[in-house]
């Protein structure tokens, strides 16, 4: 149990996949103007990361590994991850046309957020168990989902600044990110 | 609130931490300490005047509060540069110029100066500088020896290596701490709580984020506290008067731009602030956390402006 608290923690805030290990900054970056649109954004890689890690576990337990292809993982989580993706999509396109509407690009661009890859991969590099590969996608997904989150109202909140015009835009984001990333690195050593 | 207002409260805040600065003078380090004072204070003026001056050229004065390009600086730079003075080891310039400038070129001046920066300008550059040069912040005197004749690690570091030491025992054997009878950090500490509790009075600083602070803290480490032995993550009383802790509650949380308005949300962001010091100082890599706790305190500001809003008065 405690070493299933650690894997929550370790991936939601210690080695944060956005601020720690910098995966998944398109999304980050690109769909974090509006804090709706972030809420959303996370929500939905939430469910297709947790989904997508999952089905990755199984299909590399039970097929790859007895047919002797593990190096074909890359490719057959892409197949996992882009299938899960067109899966919420359809089912966000039926259910919330609005919501389906204002993600926009960036709901296939999950299929791209290498944050999900890199979970999948990760979490098979620390050969962890079923259980174990979930609690790390949940965990990862909901650290994606509070940075996006925070980031998003921090964002809103510098469009009323009088930000000087050389840094105005992209470059007071990244400055933005850069500092949240400073303050995540007090996480470092939790759990060790 | 007009220029000149901000000015006054900035300069009172200034004199506020005058009695923390003088005693850590004269109990720690005289001449180190006011190198410090002297580095940060010419630093951070002359930070201000240059982003001041590059910012009426590129962003035309209408960007600018009223005239503040012709005057100069509302004195709020001079607060940063005193923090991070009283932050910092005695006598270590390098890193307090170093901090004073990122603080105020990156964490101030960049968001379009005072007023629309997220985070604690200071907290911004003492956070640079403690990952960019840890050794360098590590080591303060020691007291009751020659001044500046020897470092030592802070009793934060010393009780994060323990090996079997109790807790009471690092306390009762550090040097400037134990039962407020020996002069050394509790007292300076002391000072600065001090000069915190004279802007409450005065209504100058939010009490509300610095109480809830303190009592997270207090409630944090009573739950870990087994009465000092050597597995304890520490007394309240530790927990309250090690580090930079009075410090930062008096004169770093209280900070305006960088707390919630609300007062709900100033408990929650004082709250998460002081369980985050706690985890930092009894889980993680660094001694001390509370400049990453305040960081994350400032990152989570905005969003709890957007969750409890200030209520309004027809």
């Amino acid at each position: 149990m405690a070493e299933l608290a650690f894997i929550l923690i370790g991936a939601l805030l210690v080695n944060n996949f956005v601020l720690a290990q910098f995966l998944g900054l398109c999304p980050f970056i690109g769909a974090s103007g509006q804090y709706d649109t972030a809420a959303a954004m996370g929500l939905a890689t939430t469910f297709v990361l947790t989904l997508a890690a999952a089905s990755s576990w199984i299909i590399h337990q039970f097929v790859l590994l007895p047919l002797d292809l593990t190096y074909l993982r890359i490719i057959a989580f892409i197949v996992v991850i882009a299938g899960t993706v067109q899966l919420t999509e359809l089912y966000l396109k039926s259910t919330s046309p609005l919501l389906h509407q204002v993600l926009g690009i960036y709901l296939p661009l999950i299929t791209s957020n290498c944050a999900v890859l890199g979970v999948t991969l990760l979490a098979l590099q620390q050969s962890l168990t079923f259980v174990e590969t979930l609690v790390f996608a949940v965990g990862a997904a909901l650290g994606f989902t509070l940075v996006m989150v925070l980031f998003a109202a921090i964002r809103e909140r510098l469009m009323h600044a009088r930000i000087p015009a050389p840094f105005a835009g992209a470059p007071i984001t990244l400055i933005t990110a850069g500092i949240l990333s400073l303050a995540f690195m007090g996480f470092a050593g939790f759990g060790s | 609130m007009s220029r000149q207002d901000t000015r006054h409260i900035m300069l009172t805040v200034s004199a506020a931490l005058l009695p923390g600065l003088a005693l850590q003078a004269l109990l720690l380090d005289p001449v180190g300490v006011t190198l410090n004072v002297l580095t940060a204070g010419a630093v951070a003026i002359a930070t201000d005047r240059l982003c001041l001056a590059a910012r009426s050229r590129t962003s035309g004065r209408e960007f600018l509060p009223d005239g503040l390009a012709v005057t100069g600086s509302d004195a709020s730079a001079l607060v940063t540069g005193l923090i991070l003075a009283a932050a910092l080891p005695p006598g270590a310039i390098v890193p307090v110029a170093l901090a004073t400038v990122t603080a105020l070129a990156l964490g101030k001046h960049a968001y379009g100066g005072l007023g629309n920066n997220v985070f604690n300008p200071a907290m911004v550059g003492y956070a640079v500088v403690l990952v960019s040069m840890p050794l360098a912040v590590g080591g303060w005197p020691v007291v009751g020896t020659a001044t500046d004749a020897l470092t030592g690690a802070t009793v934060l570091t010393t009780f994060k290596y323990r090996e079997s030491a109790t807790v009471e025992g690092i306390w009762t054997e550090a040097d400037g701490f134990g039962a407020l009878a020996g002069a050394g950090y509790e007292w300076v500490a002391l000072a600065y709580g001090l000069g915190a509790a004279f802007l409450f009075f005065r209504g100058l600083a939010a009490w509300r984020p610095a109480v809830g602070v303190m009592a997270a803290l207090i409630a944090a480490s009573l739950l870990g506290y087994d009465n000092g032995s050597s597995a304890s993550l520490g007394s309240p009383i530790y927990h309250l008067f090690a580090g930079g802790l009075l410090l930062a509650v008096g004169f770093v949380v209280t900070d305006p731009v960088t707390h919630p308005g609300g007062q709900r949300a100033q408990w929650i962001f004082g709250l998460c602030v002081g369980v985050l010091i706690f985890c930092i100082r009894a889980w993680g890599n660094y001694p001390d956390g509370i400049a990453f706790a305040v960081l994350l305190g400032n990152a989570l500001t905005p969003y709890l402006d957007r969750r409890f809003p200030v209520a309004r008065h027809a």
